[in-house]
């Protein structure tokens, strides 16, 4: 960060600069686009290249090398983020418009009870058990991520056991899920029996998927909060447990809960481990402890391998119908971790 | 604030004394919390006792179990080999778009369109790995096709880039495109999280010495972000380890080993083997295909244990700097 | 800070329960669809489950005898394998398989365990011919002789103008056009009945035995998933063939596999001719109804490129209820009208009426113990 220039100000590009930059990259790359009849695409691609070597390369004349530097990244980080979203929104776009063909009032009162080929059929009975066995897998899951990350940060310090923990919860996200859904399968038949199937099955499978993110998210989130808040409330004479539980966690409870919802986001779209050991029913299911149940994915990949217009339709509109269902509780955390958050000083 | 002029924060634990301890509330706690911990690790014992006990039979078993090959190593070693491919396209795909995009939200973008952005890319990670296969499979591969007619007569030189390119784009390249944008959500949400967490004052201090603004991200934010950005970064890599529907929907298979990514088949990638051939197995197959698992698990361990020596000799020749 | 953090978690949890009785209030009802009037009392559920070839028959079959019965069935579409297993453990109360019972690996033994000693009830319920379907613009039908489809799968021929398949179509305007060979990518009876054929019928012009997963040697191709991958892998690229579900090829091509000196489209009732035409297979027990597909009939009229799925069910049950249940499900399956519905459906080809009569048969000795 060695000063290049002695006064104290210098030249600057005008502010207009990056929109004139921009507008001649495009006419520019217009050119041999319209001569050699390339696609939108390549157009875009080469008047975004230009772009990124027209502006810091006038930044470099008339600024300097740092700001060059600058307007570059800049202009870097923008163009990942075009080039990034363009992928997701087309994702968006075909699951809702494809999907939003299939939703209506009894698409979602609907179970698929007695449902033959083309008839209306729903995914009521999917989304009661998407709903209760991520719930129970919310669960099971948060305290114990929650309370490792505390571990981790709070009290394990480096000793050997925190850091064994880390490196095996990284391990850990690594289990394939249908491995997980095997496992949670095994454990279930090992307790009751062969013939038995419980929603709850289905989220002791999906529990190990969401601990590794839990723990991390909440663990990184735990590690920024400031030390002076912890020591001023040591001088104040709370205990540890209550600093954690009044200072560290509120801090951080934003954070937290990106992650937790994360993790759920995770799970909530799983199919094979599901499949294995919640099965699957056509028709509602409300105990979580007794019988069968189908979520949505599971629901999703059934319809899909139907190979049917109808079964195509069903799935594409139970994709939109999940999304929705996350968007929903994307809502829900941003307003508990804005109600739960310390008022900004 | 500790010193702000080399921008990292000493972790809580470092400087901290347990002494005000004794007190029952205290004890209760870290007790749950440890347990909470272990209960951690008793799980995942308990899921590498459950994959050896069952996965044993399938290390060596009769010959016939391991078609299309013929013993253990070389059923998985085309497995691995794709397995490593696809996770690292993955992640050099994703990575440097997911930290761009978590500076777009934290520090580039105004406000109106960061907070609608995040929430767009927080929903993507629900997106269920069944439309993420059928969009891959369908939409993207048909897309990406031309690219990979592209590659293989510009940088056909490279063993990634053979030919014949894919006629119909369902290669490792593109399911590992699909896997970078399902990973994406996940490395994004972290390290905007941590990036929005570096503290105002070494932000305003960079830039009141007169740092441009990427400046004060590179000696202010990264350093701070760094060990959050990691984290992130794991947890990308173990998904895309043991992804199984999405693969197993875009992946053209065909039993030969192969470094090439652009060709039209290569082999499954182990989670997805697991998902492929599961269903219709004989109780033999089962038991091999839950030993791949095991194998799997291996990996996944080696690669973390890598990833973490990277990056303590990273932290350690930063410290020495 | 503390002043407020009193007050905070209050907030929090009339946050916490208006969310969940949010939740509970979508989650009180029954479904639009199902009357409580089911509800008698003495219903019965019964968890069945395994092929997911299968598993759009199950669903018409279902539909129509939960509605007339009040009974639940559950059916899995786990695949064949943990289909077998399943019934083997006793998880489940019948299986669907597409490849009946062996004792390769002890699971004829293990089934036979399973129904306390007695030999389990094997019919088969779903009977469809697999499709070799392509894509090629303006061309909706070929003919090819098992050779020559051997030949293209096993990548010996690689245009479509190539002398063989030419010869089998006279006045067939055939492009220039590189085969693209895509098969399935999972463990499937769908491929272990094409190569079974394959094997069986192309005077060794094809090398392996019949096998679920795609032979190893053969890495022209592009293995892809499900039937649905294979069908969508096919449809998203010209001059594309694989081997499906005659149900699922939609629009795509098809061909006519030579049978004796004619060509036979893949149509449910040359299946149906097909599978009445075979031999069972020997040492079997009477409520056992396995059959080996001859793949190498010459009778007009006939499709030996079929697959078979079969119902496995025990012949007694401890509980007279479920062995009620078990009875009028699979009759229902295996009468002429739950055949009927499962071709209306899902596009199979209802049994021959000697086949279907013996099947009614052997169901109806299904009792309580």
């Amino acid at each position: 960060m060695s000063a290049t220039t002695a006064s104290l100000t210098h030249a600057r590009l005008p502010r207009w600069a990056p929109v004139l930059v921009a507008v001649m990259a495009l006419a520019v790359a217009g050119l041999p686009a319209m001569l050699r009849g390339w696609g939108p695409v390549a157009w875009v691609v080469l008047a975004v290249v230009l772009f990124l070597v027209g502006l810091p390369g006038w930044s470099l004349v008339v600024e300097n090398r740092r700001a060059a530097t600058d307007r570059l990244m800049t202009g870097l980080i923008w163009a990942a983020f075009g080039c990034a979203v363009m992928p997701l929104l087309w994702l968006v776009y075909v699951v809702v418009s494809t999907g939003a063909e299939a939703i209506n009032a009894d698409f979602l009162s609907y179970s698929m009870r007695g449902v033959i080929g083309d008839e209306q059929g729903g995914v009521y009975h999917a989304l009661i058990g998407t709903v209760l066995i991520t719930l129970a897998a919310t669960v099971i899951s948060v305290p114990i991520g929650v309370l490792t990350a505390i571990y981790l940060v709070e009290y394990g310090a480096k000793s050997r056991l925190a850091r064994w923990i880390t490196f095996l919860v990284d391990v850990m996200t690594g289990i394939p899920s249908i491995v997980a859904g095997l496992f949670a399968l095994a454990l279930v038949v090992l307790v009751f029996g062969p013939a038995f199937r419980m929603g709850l099955g289905g989220s002791i499978a999906l529990s190990l998927l969401m601990v590794p993110t839990v723990v991390r998210s909440s663990e990184e989130m735990f590690r920024l909060v400031p030390m002076d808040l912890r020591e001023a409330a040591y001088a104040l004479g709370v205990p540890k447990w209550r600093t954690i539980l009044k200072v560290v966690v509120p801090t951080s409870i934003g954070g937290v809960i990106t992650g937790v919802v994360l993790a759920i986001s995770r799970v909530i779209g799983e199919t094979a481990p599901l499949l294995v050991v919640a099965g699957a029913t056509d028709g509602v299911n409300f105990n979580l402890f007794d019988g069968r149940m189908t979520t949505l994915p599971v629901f999703i990949f059934s319809q899909y391998s139907l190979s049917t217009p109808a079964g195509y339709e069903r799935a594409w509109g139970g994709a939109l119908v999940l999304i929705v269902i996350v968007m929903v509780l994307n809502l829900i955390a941003r307003g508990l971790g804005k109600l739960l958050a310390p008022p900004k000083n | 604030m500790t010193s702000p002029s080399t921008g990292t924060l000493s972790p809580p634990e470092a400087e901290r004394n347990d002494k005000p301890l004794s007190r029952r509330g205290d004890r209760v706690f870290a007790g749950l919390a440890r347990a909470a911990g272990i209960t951690i690790m008793v799980a995942l014992a308990a899921v590498f006792v459950f994959l050896f006990a069952e996965g044993r039979s399938g290390l060596s078993a009769a010959e016939a179990t391991y078609r299309p090959a013929s013993d253990f190593l070389r059923y998985i070693g085309p497995l691995v080999v794709s397995t490593i491919l696809a996770a690292c396209i993955a992640l050099l795909v994703a990575v440097p778009f997911a930290v761009a995009i978590a500076l777009f939200i934290s520090h580039y973008a105004p406000r109106s369109i960061a907070t609608p952005v995040a929430y767009v890319i927080d929903l993507l990670a629900a997106v269920p790995s069944v439309v993420f296969g059928l969009w891959g499979g369908r939409y993207l591969a048909q897309f990406l096709q031309p690219a990979h007619v592209w590659l293989s007569e510009h940088l056909g030189f490279l063993p990634f880039f053979g030919s014949p390119p894919s006629p119909n784009g369902r290669s490792l390249f593109t399911a590992g495109i699909v896997l970078a944008i399902m990973i994406l959500p996940i490395v994004t949400a972290i390290s905007r999280e941590v990036f929005a967490q570096t503290p105002r004052l070494h932000e305003e201090a960079a830039l009141a010495l007169g740092a441009t603004r990427w400046e004060m991200i590179r000696y202010a934010v990264f350093p701070y972000a760094r060990s959050g950005m990691v984290s992130g970064v794991m947890l990308g890599l173990g998904r895309a380890l043991g992804e199984t529907m999405a693969v197993a929907m875009v992946l053209a298979t065909s039993p030969a080993v192969t470094l090439n990514i652009i060709g039209t088949a290569a082999p499954a990638t182990i989670a997805s083997n697991i998902a492929l051939n599961y269903k219709e197995a004989t109780p033999s197959r089962q038991s091999l295909l839950i030993a791949t698992g095991l194998v799997l698990f291996a990996v996944t361990f080696l690669i973390n244990f890598v990833a973490r020596w990277v990056v303590g000799r990273n932290e350690r020749k930063q410290a020495r700097a | 800070m503390t002043i407020t953090s009193i007050r905070r978690p209050i907030r929090a949890a009339a946050a916490l329960a208006l969310s969940l009785s949010l939740g509970l209030a979508v989650t009180a009802c029954g479904a639009g669809n199902e009357s409580d009037a089911g509800d008698n009392g003495d219903a019965v559920t019964l968890d069945g489950g395994g092929s997911t070839a299968q598993a759009k028959a199950q669903g018409a079959w279902r539909a129509a005898y939960q509605d007339d019965s009040g009974n639940t069935v559950n059916y899995e579409e786990v695949g064949s394998g943990t289909g077998r297993e399943n019934f083997n453990s006793g998880a489940y109360v019948f299986a669907g398989s597409d490849s009946y019972l062996n004792d390769d690996e002890g699971e004829l033994s293990a089934a036979k365990e399973r129904c306390n000693g007695e030999d389990p009830i094997e019919v088969p319920a779903y009977v469809s011919p697999i499709a070799v379907a392509f894509n090629l613009p303006g061309i909706d039908s070929l003919n090819m002789s098992a050779e020559t489809i051997a030949d293209i799968f096993n990548g010996t021929i690689t245009t479509w103008d190539d002398k063989a398949i030419a010869a089998e179509n006279d006045g067939v305007d055939l492009p220039s056009t590189d085969i693209a060979v895509i098969h399935r990518s999972d463990d499937s009876g769908t491929t272990g009945n094409f190569t079974d054929y394959l094997y069986q019928a192309s005077n060794g012009a094809w090398a392996t035995e019949s096998d679920g997963v795609w032979p190893e040697d053969l890495t022209n191709g592009q293995g892809l998933e499900g039937t649905s991958g294979v069908i969508g892998g096919v449809t998203d690229t010209e001059g594309a063939i694989g081997y499906a579900d005659e149900s699922a090829v939609g629009d795509l091509g098809v061909v006519s596999i030579k049978v004796g000196d004619t060509y036979q489209a893949p149509e449910p009732a040359a299946a149906a001719k097909a599978l009445a035409a075979s031999t069972r297979v020997e040492g079997r027990p009477d409520v056992d109804m396995a059959i080996d597909v001859e793949r190498t009939l010459t009778d007009a009229g006939t499709y030996p490129l079929l697959l078979t799925s079969y119902l496995i069910a025990c012949q007694h049950y401890d509980d007279a209820a479920t062995a009620d249940a078990v009875k009028s499900y699979l009759a229902y399956v295996v009468s002429t009208e739950g055949q009927q519905s499962a071709a209306d459906e899902a596009g199979s080809a209802p049994l021959d009426s000697k086949l279907q009569q013996e099947a009614a048969g052997i169901v109806d000795k299904i009792a309580a113990s």
